[in-house]
């Protein structure tokens, strides 16, 4: 049984974990976490838990000091001035670490989302570094102290030199301790996923940070289902190329629209490097839908046909809605595979939809 | 869990102790617990006790000192509870001189607490009781529920404050009821009969109407009588009393309420006790116990824990400084009729009487003053102006807090004014019967600001929960009397 302050501990994280739970709609819609990301978590700011009191408002009270300075002088920076007193303003919220493996729990129960089953089992060994053993040679770096301690202070016992009424320990070289590592390999499901993203003069910043937003979900939901994933980035106008993940975010082009150059690029990078027998590949790809012919259209569903979707677990389409509206390609998309289960399509329309889109991508658990 | 003392600590122990007996420092027996960081924040997060009943506050509290400790913000040197006998707790890895000037700055906390009056009234068993009260509310979470039993301990916390510092010390006599000059008005109270010939009485005043009569009046008298008869401060108390409260719900809200009466002296002499504490580790320190080779890293502590931020008061600074002026006043003679109708400021200042009474008085005082008994009784200009202290507020217009004054009335004002009610508002039960429909109002004693809103009526509505009728609270905003409300499902506000 988790007694004392363990158990308070628990429950107040499970408290805190309620109040994200509670907000997550607003999370996954605002994506205000993202710029918090650490490698492994994510900071979540959440209104500061408090029991509350009848107390003074501070600004009226000021108080006494001490020090130098004539009257007049500042000694500290106030708040954020409010208009009346009454409205609270700059009430202090608490950022809380959450790792990426809970927030993508939390997003799975929230949105109900299945737990994929990955093919190609265990065909890409993976290996690893563990510590493993001491030994009594090795590099300063890998020291172990407390061994190392312990070692020194047998000794000291044995060669009765140890005081205890001035318990100084000095160890020699033959009573350091270093630590020993092991390569562990293990067999693992891998993933890759390949974003597109049409960076045509009609995708503006908010749709840019849509896709942002959306891609943060997908990867880290897809993160906890697969030990192992490799995440590349291709950007297109009429010509498309592979980029680094800052370029994908921040890059504007003025051209026109050629769906199909993505889709071809992307077709190459799977053949390249990621067999699909092996790999659990996802596609993504999100544009305003405005492709520039109806021929370049036709070119897609082929290479979606003959060659993207037998190659991926699943091939989504997002179409966001820039100032110009919304394109022709998704209803191109629909009506050319009715059937095709792999192929998921959603409109985006604003922040809010996100949070359904989500589910119509990751909701089929493939 | 907790390690024995290794031998140098019982040893500077033992030498504190008996440093701590020549003074004449008085305390109960104490005894030194040495225990790693993680335990200490653990106890420092349960406010001192091993053993709390479970809340989450107490898991917040440990976080908080854990990620502070983890960054290097802060770091917990020493941790002493009021109980009998005395436990304080030591941590490991920390440098010899630092144990040693934590047990001399203990064993001045425990003198205090031992033989400070406000803390007369405080349960010396403490430890035992806190064991029961966490046993007694397992039992209840075990048979109601976690979430049932902690939201209500949530709303017993929230009203936590909402006592009467002085209530220990009164000796109020219940048995005798309050019987004032109300028998007349009685009398009066009877139904007006009309005047009738005998034979017609019965007619011209019908007795059933007159009985209606009768009950009418003794019914309004009810109503017109007030309830408290006084306004209560201790609205905890009332609760306790009044409210329709659930058995297990009465003792919850009782165990809360006897802890925030025991934790009261501690905050009702914060200067005074952590200046006492200062004093004696200073004081044995220096003049004894220090080795030469741990003057730097002593001067480097002692000066981190008296060090003050512009715009702060560190009340361990404060608290040795005063002790000491005090201690010199009354050394040299400097108090009484003479010495203050003396105009020559050079005379003042080279006042010397030799009467050797300063250790004495620091000793009288720390047995009978609180803080704002301390400041007010001690706090003078020579003081102030040798402290530098001064008066700040808030400037609207540049948004920074600013020095507004170093006029000593005006500090000691202020002072006084942060330390009453340990800064808190003032809030009374007016009225139990409002409205005459059994509500609960309230009243925030305005003594110039204003308080927090929203935070005001998140309590107000965790008051409702105990109350379970509406509840009330009059107050001031901008000069504007206002009566907010809550009826269990909206805020509603008023001017009044």
């Amino acid at each position: 049984m988790i007694t004392g302050i363990k158990r308070d501990h628990l429950r107040f994280k499970q408290i805190v974990k309620g109040k994200i739970k509670q907000n997550l709609k607003r999370f996954i819609s605002q994506g205000e976490m993202i710029g918090r990301r650490g490698k492994d978590f994510v900071s979540i700011p959440i209104p500061h838990i408090d029991l509350p009191h009848f107390r003074f408002g501070k600004r009226q009270t000021g108080g006494v000091g001490q020090g130098e300075g004539a009257p007049g002088t500042p000694i500290g920076q106030g708040e954020a001035e409010e208009g009346q007193a009454g409205n609270s303003e700059g009430e202090h919220q608490i950022e809380v670490d959450v790792s990426l493996k809970e927030l993508a729990e939390m997003l799975g129960q929230e949105l109900e989302l299945p737990r994929i089953q990955p093919k190609g089992s265990g065909t890409i060994n993976s290996s690893k570094y563990r510590y493993s053993g001491i030994n009594n040679v090795g590099p300063d770096s890998l020291r172990h102290v407390k061994r190392t301690y312990k070692e020194a202070l047998k000794r000291q016992l044995m060669e009765a030199t140890y005081n205890p009424e001035d318990p100084v320990i000095i160890p020699y070289k033959k009573d350091f301790r270093y630590r020993v590592w092991k390569n562990v390999t293990k067999p693992e499901n891998n993933a890759v996923i390949i974003y597109m993203m049409d960076v045509s003069g009609s995708m503006g910043d908010e749709q840019k940070e849509i896709v942002r937003t959306e891609s943060f979900w997908i990867d880290t939901w897809l993160r906890s289902q697969y030990n192992d994933i490799q995440i590349r980035y291709i950007i297109h106008d009429a010509a498309a190329r592979e980029v680094d993940q800052h370029t994908f975010y921040h890059t504007r082009e003025s051209g026109g629209t050629l769906i199909s150059s993505a889709y071809r690029l992307c077709n190459e990078i799977i053949d390249k490097n990621y067999p699909a027998s092996e790999w659990n590949i996802y596609a993504m790809h999100f544009s305003d839908g405005d492709n520039w012919s109806g021929e370049d259209t036709k070119f897609c569903v082929d290479i979606l046909r003959n060659d993207l979707l037998p190659k991926t677990n699943q091939f989504c389409y997002g179409q966001v809605e820039s100032r110009y509206g919304s394109g022709q390609f998704i209803k191109d998309l629909l009506e050319n595979f009715k059937e095709e289960e792999r192929l998921v399509t959603s409109k985006i329309e604003n922040k809010e939809a996100i949070y359904r889109s989500l589910k119509e991508f990751l909701g089929k658990g493939r | 869990m907790r390690q024995q003392l290794p031998a140098e600590l019982i040893k500077a122990h033992a030498e504190i102790r008996e440093l701590a007996r020549n003074y004449g420092l008085e305390t109960f027996d104490l005894i030194f617990e040495l225990v790693d960081y993680n335990e200490i924040n653990e106890i420092a997060a349960l406010g001192g006790f091993p053993t709390r009943y479970p809340h989450w506050r107490f898991g917040m509290e440990f976080d908080y000192l854990n990620k502070g400790y983890a960054w290097g913000l802060q770091k917990i040197y020493e941790l002493v509870i009021n109980n009998d006998p005395c436990y304080a707790y030591l941590q490991t890895g920390n440098m010899i001189v630092d144990q040693k000037l934590v047990m001399a700055h203990v064993y001045g906390h425990c003198d205090f607490f031992k033989n400070n009056m406000w803390f007369s009234k405080t349960n010396r068993k403490m430890l035992d009781e806190m064991a029961n009260h966490a046993t007694r509310i397992r039992e209840y979470q075990d048979r109601l529920g976690v979430d049932r039993v902690e939201n209500f301990i949530d709303a017993c916390l929230s009203i936590d404050n909402l006592i009467d510092f002085y209530s220990p010390f009164v000796q109020k006599s219940d048995k005798r009821p309050m019987v004032g000059y109300q028998e007349e008005e009685r009398d009066e109270a009877s139904p007006h009969r009309f005047e009738a010939k005998g034979y017609m009485d019965k007619y011209v005043n019908p007795p059933s109407f007159m009985e209606a009569q009768r009950r009418k009046i003794a019914s309004d008298a009810e109503k017109n009588r007030k309830f408290p008869a006084q306004p209560e401060r201790d609205i905890m108390k009332f609760l306790l009393e009044f409210a329709p409260l659930e058995q297990w719900q009465r003792e919850i809200l009782s165990i809360v309420r006897e802890e925030a009466y025991y934790f009261a002296p501690q905050a009702q002499t914060k200067i005074m006790n952590e200046g006492w504490a200062s004093y004696w580790h200073s004081t044995m320190m220096t003049q004894h116990v220090l080795k030469d080779s741990e003057v730097i890293d002593y001067a480097d502590h002692h000066s981190g824990t008296l060090g003050s931020r512009p715009g702060q008061i560190n009340p361990y600074k404060l608290g040795i400084e005063l002790y000491r002026d005090i201690e010199e006043r009354w050394n040299k003679g400097k108090f009484g009729k003479e010495y203050d109708e003396c105009d020559d400021q050079d005379e003042k200042r080279r006042w010397d009487k030799k009467l050797g009474q300063g250790r004495a008085k620091i000793f009288e005082v720390r047995k009978l003053h609180n803080d704002v008994t301390f400041i007010d009784s001690f706090l003078n200009e020579e003081f102030a102006e040798q402290q530098k202290l001064f008066t700040y507020g808030f400037n609207r217009r540049t948004g920074m807090y600013e020095i507004a004054d170093r006029d000593w009335r005006k500090v000691k004002e202020q002072l006084l004014f942060s330390l009453t009610n340990f800064g808190q508002p003032i809030i009374l039960v007016e009225d139990g019967n409002f409205e005459n429909r059994g509500e609960l109002l309230l009243r925030h004693q305005h003594e110039g600001t204003d308080l927090e809103y929203d935070k005001g009526i998140e309590t107000l509505k965790n008051i409702h929960a105990l109350w379970t009728r509406p509840v009330s609270l009059l107050t001031k905003y901008n000069t504007q009397l206002k009566l907010i409300s809550f009826d269990g499902k909206e805020i509603k506000e008023r001017d009044a």
